[in-house]
């Protein structure tokens, strides 16, 4: 460390510019083409290329996949068929594992009873925290464990790539980066993971506009939602038989919907305050590969499904927990719930829901996945109890008892799909933006979006077709 | 090719062992490099036995994921470092990789490349080797290239650029064998490699010599003087932003700390 000569960063900068002038110009240019020669010429003595391969599969392939008709229509009946499989797939191990877990229920509360348990522990234990548990693990799991080995194959397999080509198109129009149609589709794994994902965007104005959006996307919290709402009211209304396909239809229904709210609220970020063109990028489509299916299973069942319901489970029991008490803190005979629900009832039925909807996904603000859950606990604890081992009980008990129209599951539909993020995905945003403003936009402004569009088609709704 | 099975059963193969996330301790420090999609994941994965999550798309890999193993009585903790095409732009993921290159210091670097699209991954490992002459190149995905009627010919290719070049199929753990064989001898400094570095113009070499010992004086223990040197006359503005903030020194001592930055959660962060 020679104190003496005391060289300053800033002179060091000096002397490197004062010594780039007086190098000739383009001397870096020099430098980089015999850098592509010696590239080419090592590459033309390593590399025996036999020549005789016919066009290639891949290109073929892609040919199709990535054309400018059948690109879109291919990717919509790829959705439909995921969601069709996951419909059609998930829906009696749900009701064998929501039996199994009541049956105990009941098993463990009797026990307790005759051990001279007090009952408000027994309650506050079996149908306050290991309901909400038991509800959580069957209405999520099966879906879960269905749709994410097939949306990891099609990810290892190379297909998202693919996705982000064909619409790069559409996402260029909106002001945003081709590439957020890539965190766009990791959002349908899980909103946080698609934030992360949007590292892949360069410039820090389309990532801002990837993340803010990024929740437009259902992400496997919200599925179930969606997917119970299609199967029990939108299904319902048609013949068993299709019932399934139009319950697949009007999940990719409303994923193109959330879809079209990503491009239009980007559009009007680009114009508005994230003002910018889209830049030019160069994507590659990788090669199409076998997936490994062991690597896939434990991708897509460990890392991905046991993650996402760990997380559920433990928002879930105290969820359960904070539901009990609502409905067993009776002051003055009516119980809390009761009370709150009644209170937000006016806002609720203003967006088409109701009080009891509106209370569920405010107790679900940890994780999206506990709303219907969430919801039905509500419902349940008000009346008598209702035992659910079936999509016709649910359906009586939210028709006949409290009154849901299609109006409610479709606003229900659309206010999951738009309605704020996660608590974990709000923290995500932080952490990727460092920017207490962004996050609190990224947290606000779906919310406002979800009342705003739920008001308009309640009134719409109201007006027109006499609901 | 007579390496393509011979270590399956050589007493080395049973010297190898994961270790995950257990870095503590380690030896030697190797870094993956290579562009995106080229199987640095799947590689990282079969190596530390680590789950870091693989995906055919590129980008996956953001942050440096950061795992052990254990060869040959040695245990070394390897860093998959984001996949890049350069590391000359400033985008983040290339000045994550960069700046590990750079003040990391590991002791081997391995730069994956895909055998079927050798010319293209060419410069990013020439400009590996214009920042450390510890490399080995690992050529992944010869059965995709074999299936496309493409064969490389390591021997040429190590032969030019003056490090070890090794075919491998990572998705199978085909000669990984003899990779780390190369890895070990490279990081040990038993293997001396020549690595190939176009020449300047005599003017530009005596600039990058009048600039080097500056740099050496206001940022002591800086590795790679040089490589900093051909940044600045080339006016890379990230790299005099950090020479200018003391951001150098700073980066220095975060990436040669202990365990830098580690953590499982990195690990594992692609994997939600």
């Amino acid at each position: 460390m020679s104190a003496s000569i005391a060289v300053t960063p800033a002179d060091i900068v000096r002397e490197a510019a004062a010594l780039r002038q007086s190098l000739e110009a383009g001397f870096r240019e020099e430098v980089v083409t015999s850098l592509y020669g010696e590239v080419e010429r090592i590459t033309r003595r390593a590399v025996h290329d036999s020549g005789s391969r016919p066009l290639e599969l891949d290109q073929r392939i892609d040919h199709i996949v990535t054309s400018r008709w059948l690109g879109l229509p291919l990717m919509l009946v790829i959705l439909a068929v995921i969601f069709w499989i996951t419909i059609v797939g998930a829906n009696v191990p749900s009701q064998m594992l929501a039996a199994a877990f009541f049956w105990f229920e009941d098993l463990a509360a009797g026990w307790f009873t005759q051990l001279g348990v007090p009952w408000w522990l027994t309650g506050f234990l079996w149908h306050g925290v290991y309901r909400g548990l038991a509800w959580v693990i069957s209405v999520m799991l099966p879906p879960m464990a269905i749709f994410f080995p097939l949306f990891t194959i099609l990810e290892d397999l190379g297909y998202l790539p693919r996705v982000a080509f064909n619409l790069d198109y559409l996402f260029k129009r909106a002001g945003a980066h081709g590439k957020q149609a890539l965190s766009m589709a990791m959002g349908f794994g899980c909103n946080a993971a698609g934030i992360i994902a949007t590292r892949v965007i360069d410039s820090p104005r389309e990532r801002l506009v990837a993340i803010l959006t990024n929740n437009f996307v259902p992400c496997n919290g919200r599925f179930p939602t969606l997917i119970m709402l299609a199967t029990v009211f939108v299904a319902a209304a048609f013949p068993p038989a299709v019932a399934s396909l139009v319950a697949a239809g009007s999940v990719v229904g409303i994923v193109l919907v959330g879809v079209l709210f990503t491009l239009v609220v980007s559009w009007a970020l680009s114009r508005t305050i994230l003002r910018g063109e889209a830049s030019a990028f160069t994507l590659e489509l990788p090669p199409y590969r076998r997936p490994g299916f062991a690597r896939i299973l434990y991708t897509s069942l460990i890392d991905r499904t046991l993650f996402v319901l760990w997380r559920a489970i433990l928002t879930a029991a105290p969820a359960g927990a904070v539901i009990w008490l609502l409905a067993n803190i009776t002051p003055g005979g009516v119980s809390l719930a009761t009370r709150t629900a009644d209170f937000l009832d006016p806002l609720g039925w203003a967006i088409g829901l109701d009080g009891v909807i509106l209370l569920a996904y405010i107790i679900a603000i940890p994780a999206n996945e506990i709303v219907v859950p969430t919801m039905l606990m509500v419902y349940m604890s008000q009346g008598m109890m209702t035992e659910l081992d079936s999509l016709d009980g649910l359906r009586v008990l939210l028709v006949d008892r409290h009154g849901w129209t299609m109006l409610t599951a479709v606003n229900l539909m659309l206010f999951s799909l738009l309605h704020n993020p996660c608590a974990t995905t709000i923290i995500t945003i932080y952490k990727e933006t460092l920017s207490a403003k962004w996050t609190t936009i990224g947290a606000l402004m779906p919310l406002v979006i979800a009342f705003a569009v739920t008001f308009l088609t309640a009134a719409t709704a109201r007006a027109f077709f006499g609901f | 090719m007579s390496t393509e099975h011979a270590c399956e059963t050589c007493p080395m193969h049973t010297e190898m062992a994961q270790l995950g996330a257990a870095v503590g301790g380690f030896d030697r420090v190797v870094a993956l490099a290579g562009n995106p999609n080229t199987g640095k994941s799947t590689l990282f994965n079969a190596l530390t036995g680590l789950r870091q999550h693989t995906g055919n798309w590129p980008g996956k890999t953001v942050t440096r994921a950061e795992g052990g193993f254990q060869f040959g009585g040695v245990r070394y903790k390897l860093v998959d470092l984001p996949g890049t095409y350069s590391l000359l732009s400033a985008s983040d993921d290339e000045e994550v990789a960069r700046n590990f290159l750079l003040f990391g210091r590991p002791d081997c670097t391995v730069v994956v490349v895909d055998a079927s699209a050798l010319e293209r991954n060419l410069y990013l490992v020439l400009q590996v080797l214009e920042i450390t002459d510890r490399v080995v190149v690992a050529v992944n995905l010869m059965d995709e290239a074999k299936r496309r009627g493409i064969d490389v010919d390591t021997r040429s290719l190590a032969r030019d650029l003056g490090v070890p070049a090794v075919p491998i199929v990572a998705r199978t753990s085909e000669n990984v064998m003899a990779l780390l064989g190369e890895v070990a001898a490279v990081s040990a400094g038993e293997t001396v490699t020549r690595p190939l570095r176009p020449k300047g113009t005599p003017e530009f070499e005596r600039a990058v010599s009048r600039l080097v010992p500056l740099i050496e004086t206001a940022a002591p223990g800086v590795p790679n003087a040089r490589w900093i040197a051909i940044r600045l006359l080339d006016g890379d503005a990230s790299v005099e932003e950090a020479l200018a903030s003391g951001r150098l020194a700073e980066l220095v001592a975060r990436q040669q700390a202990p365990d830098a930055r580690f953590s499982r959660k990195i690990a594992l962060q692609g994997a939600q």
